[in-house]
């Protein structure tokens, strides 16, 4: 017989850096508890309901559908209990369960399982989620009506419907400092402001997410808010109150820069994010809704592999792509 | 293993391992094995066409022919009987002849060789010296298919870890100097510049040649990025330097050109680096064509089943099964992980997370290419999406998220899109 040492054998190269999905996932997770203890503070256990039941059920959905598609079991990897947190910082604390149940049957089986998983879904499978709940019952992602019966010492109206509705003149005693701090309604982990910047900061120095997105998504916004409130400062408002207000902070630093729907070259991780910036504004300003970045970001997920396509040639192909 | 830094964006940082504080004193000689294999890269002829045998003695230095129609031969560094004829196939589907000799105690050197390369024609001296230590490829620096206008010796190690070429230039700076002179002298004097990190720069002034220096850090020293950074020419997607009239030889090659000609005998031990399982390195001298086995238990580094022997650096070294396999005269490293250090793959599809396209030095689109790869779609791949610019670091497998293969995919693809041509060509006669 042979006796032989035999050793594991595999190509180049024998060093990895040590990252993985799942420790990406996770500190995505450790970004957003900032934002989401603060939600959990302000309007107490029926946000913390909404979170660990999203969370689960989204872990759940994905287990089912490892299942059923016959697919090593993925839930260890983080992505689905990311996109349960998700969608849980989106919606208000009043959510009723059946709507978070839906919620994530929407986002991790319609928005990414029938894709073919982790890596293969064309949109942010939170933001499928909360567009296909926003159009279905209204009511659910009002948050002047959905959060009605709360009292936190802030006015506990939408800043946005509120600008939407009432003009410059209702928001004029908004203070920055006040919505950074997370004083408005909204989604349980889209308002404390200054929570979703150190997040957000936490995720880019580490190299998680794409810095270049996350910025140009918020420069796209300030720009293009500034050029409204420049033109007509009566009817439009400031740029730092849409930086400030709705789901802009969550949507730069967690929901643009979902990996498989955004792009990975320069310049167009550039134009994607500058493009919802803007069109969030647009939609903001002068489109129906009262919040434009659930449709921006989805927007630019559309137009994500064709954007992909501007990318420098390879060395040596320079020629045949100039 | 060099691991992500906790705060961190952009490309990864590696830098290559350097010499400063190693003394030539610190090469450890490594002793006459018993029993060699040398390998001879050949198209595998039957076996009656072989024109040596078990059993036929041949002599340290000795010059053999694989078979009367081969263009193959190879140069024994030992003397001793054969003992044992064998074909193995090898990385990419190249064939060797393994030819296993048990070894005598005492040389006894050929004369043949002293007599050919001293002789002016380069024709019979060619055979003897393309098999010397660091020497793979003589033949393309002398008879080039494009007119060889400049010659790269490369004084810097293809991999992370690797100080062998490094050592060479720090320790035999004027062997290098007689070197080049024979090397311009067999070539056709073309220009002759030698790439080695900035500390060495002392060192390699010595060499009479024009020296430039690069940065120390990966994967600055593989032949595309020279040809980019030093000389400012790109090579095309596909082609390889010599189109350009560049020729690429290690430092180690050059010095062991010199000792083949002012000594008459061909050099037959080669520097060789060795990476133990804590990534302690030390540099070895040993006989070309000693079987790894003998080395590692010599330096006393244990090997289990289960753990990892490459034969080069950590990031484009090949990893083998069997720790018979022998020091070849290209080996410049031996590197050896533990059963618990293994970098594995896993079996997540791409996330499309973007660290691959921050990663690779030429801008190829590793995202979709590697989408096209796992699906076999090697022509598009080529044609849309840049497999044939990789310039084969491995970067993108080091810090891809999902753990793809990706760069095993990238060798599947050139290596399948190569059969392709092949079997084009033969069709079309």
């Amino acid at each position: 017989m042979d006796n032989r040492k035999l050793f594991v054998s595999s190509h180049a190269p024998y060093w990895h850096n040590g990252s993985s999905i799942a420790i990406k996932s996770y500190n995505i997770m450790l970004a957003a508890v900032p934002a989401v203890l603060m939600g959990i503070y302000q309007y107490g256990m029926p946000a913390l309901g909404v979170v660990t039941f999203s969370i689960s059920c989204a872990m759940i959905w994905e287990l089912i559908m490892n299942f059923v598609m016959r697919r090593p079991v993925s839930i260890g990897d983080g992505n689905a209990a990311v996109i349960g947190l998700m969608l849980a910082m989106l919606l208000p604390a009043a959510t009723p369960w059946w709507v978070v149940l839906i919620g994530t049957f929407l986002a991790v089986v319609i928005g990414k399982q029938i894709f073919g998983g982790i890596g293969c879904n064309p949109l942010n499978p939170a933001l499928v989620a909360i567009a296909m709940i926003f159009l279905s019952w209204k009511g659910i992602m009002d948050f002047d009506e959905a959060l009605l019966n709360y009292e936190l010492g802030f006015p506990m109206t939408y800043p946005l419907a509120t600008l939407k509705h009432f003009g410059v003149e209702a928001i004029s005693d908004v203070g920055i400092g006040s919505l950074l701090m997370g004083s408005q309604t909204g989604g349980i982990g889209s308002t404390f402001g200054l929570g979703l910047i150190l997040g957000g900061i936490y995720l880019i120095l580490r190299g998680l997410i794409r810095w270049e997105i996350a910025i140009s998504f918020l420069v796209g916004v300030f720009i293009t808010a500034l050029l409204f409130n420049v033109a007509n400062p009566d009817v439009y408002a400031g740029p730092v109150f849409h930086l400030m207000t709705g789901y802009t902070l969550i949507g730069a630093f967690f929901l643009a820069t979902e990996d498989s729907s955004s792009p990975v070259n320069f310049i167009p991780m550039l134009l994607y994010g500058a493009l919802a910036g803007f069109l969030t504004v647009l939609i903001r300003n002068i489109g129906a809704m009262v919040d434009g970045v659930v449709f921006a970001i989805l927007m630019m997920n559309l137009a994500n592999p064709l954007l992909d396509k501007i990318r420098p040639g390879a060395l040596g192909k320079e020629m045949e792509n100039a | 293993m060099i691991k992500r830094p906790f705060f961190g964006f952009g490309k990864p940082k590696l830098d290559y391992a350097g010499v400063e504080g190693l003394e030539q004193g610190e090469v450890i000689d490594i002793p006459l094995p018993g029993s060699a294999v040398l390998f001879v890269e050949a198209p595998h002829p039957t076996v009656s066409d072989i024109s040596f045998q078990v059993g036929d003695e041949i002599k340290t230095g000795q010059n053999l022919k694989v078979s009367p129609f081969s263009k193959s031969t190879f140069t024994s560094t030992v003397t001793g009987a054969i003992t044992d004829i064998s074909k193995k196939t090898g990385y990419l589907g190249k064939t060797f002849l393994s030819v296993a000799i048990d070894v005598s105690e005492t040389d006894q050197w050929d004369d043949a060789f002293s007599l050919a390369v001293q002789t002016p024609e380069l024709e019979k001296a060619g055979p003897y010296l393309n098999g010397l230590p660091g020497i793979s490829n003589l033949d393309t620096l002398i008879h080039p298919e494009t007119p060889l206008e400049t010659i790269v010796v490369n004084g810097m190690d293809k991999d992370l870890l690797v100080t062998t070429q490094q050592m060479v230039v720090k320790s035999r700076g004027d062997d290098l100097k007689e070197g080049i002179e024979y090397l311009k002298k067999i070539t056709g004097n073309p220009k002759v510049v030698l790439v080695v990190p900035p500390d060495l720069s002392a060192e390699a002034a010595k060499s009479g040649a024009q020296v430039q220096t690069i940065t120390p850090s990966y994967p600055n020293s593989l032949p595309e990025m020279i040809m980019k950074d030093v000389l400012n020419q790109v090579v095309p997607a596909g082609a390889d330097c010599s189109s350009l009239g560049v020729g690429f030889i290690n430092a180690e090659g050059v010095v062991a050109l010199k000792s083949a000609v002012t000594e008459g005998k061909p050099p037959v031990a080669k520097m060789v680096t060795v990476i133990g399982k804590n990534e302690n390195t030390q540099v070895i001298r040993v006989r070309i064509g000693t079987p790894i086995k003998a080395v590692l238990s010599s330096l006393q580094i244990p090997l289990e089943q289960g753990d990892r022997l490459v034969i080069g650096g950590p990031m484009t070294g090949r990893s083998i099964y069997t720790e018979d396999m022998p020091v070849l005269q290209d080996t410049d490293a031996i590197m050896v992980q533990d059963k618990d250090q293994l970098a594995l793959n896993a079996n997540d599809p791409c996330v499309n997370c973007g660290e691959c396209i921050r990663a690779c030095p030429v801008r190829i689109p590793v995202n979709m290419l590697v989408r096209l790869l796992e699906n076999s779609h090697y022509e598009e791949a080529a044609k849309e999406y840049d497999l044939l610019s990789c310039i084969e670091c491995g970067l993108c497998s080091y810090v891809c998220e999902a753990k793809i293969p990706v760069f095993h995919y990238i060798m599947l693809g050139k290596y399948e899109l190569s059969l392709m041509e092949e079997a084009e060509e033969s069709v079309n006669g």
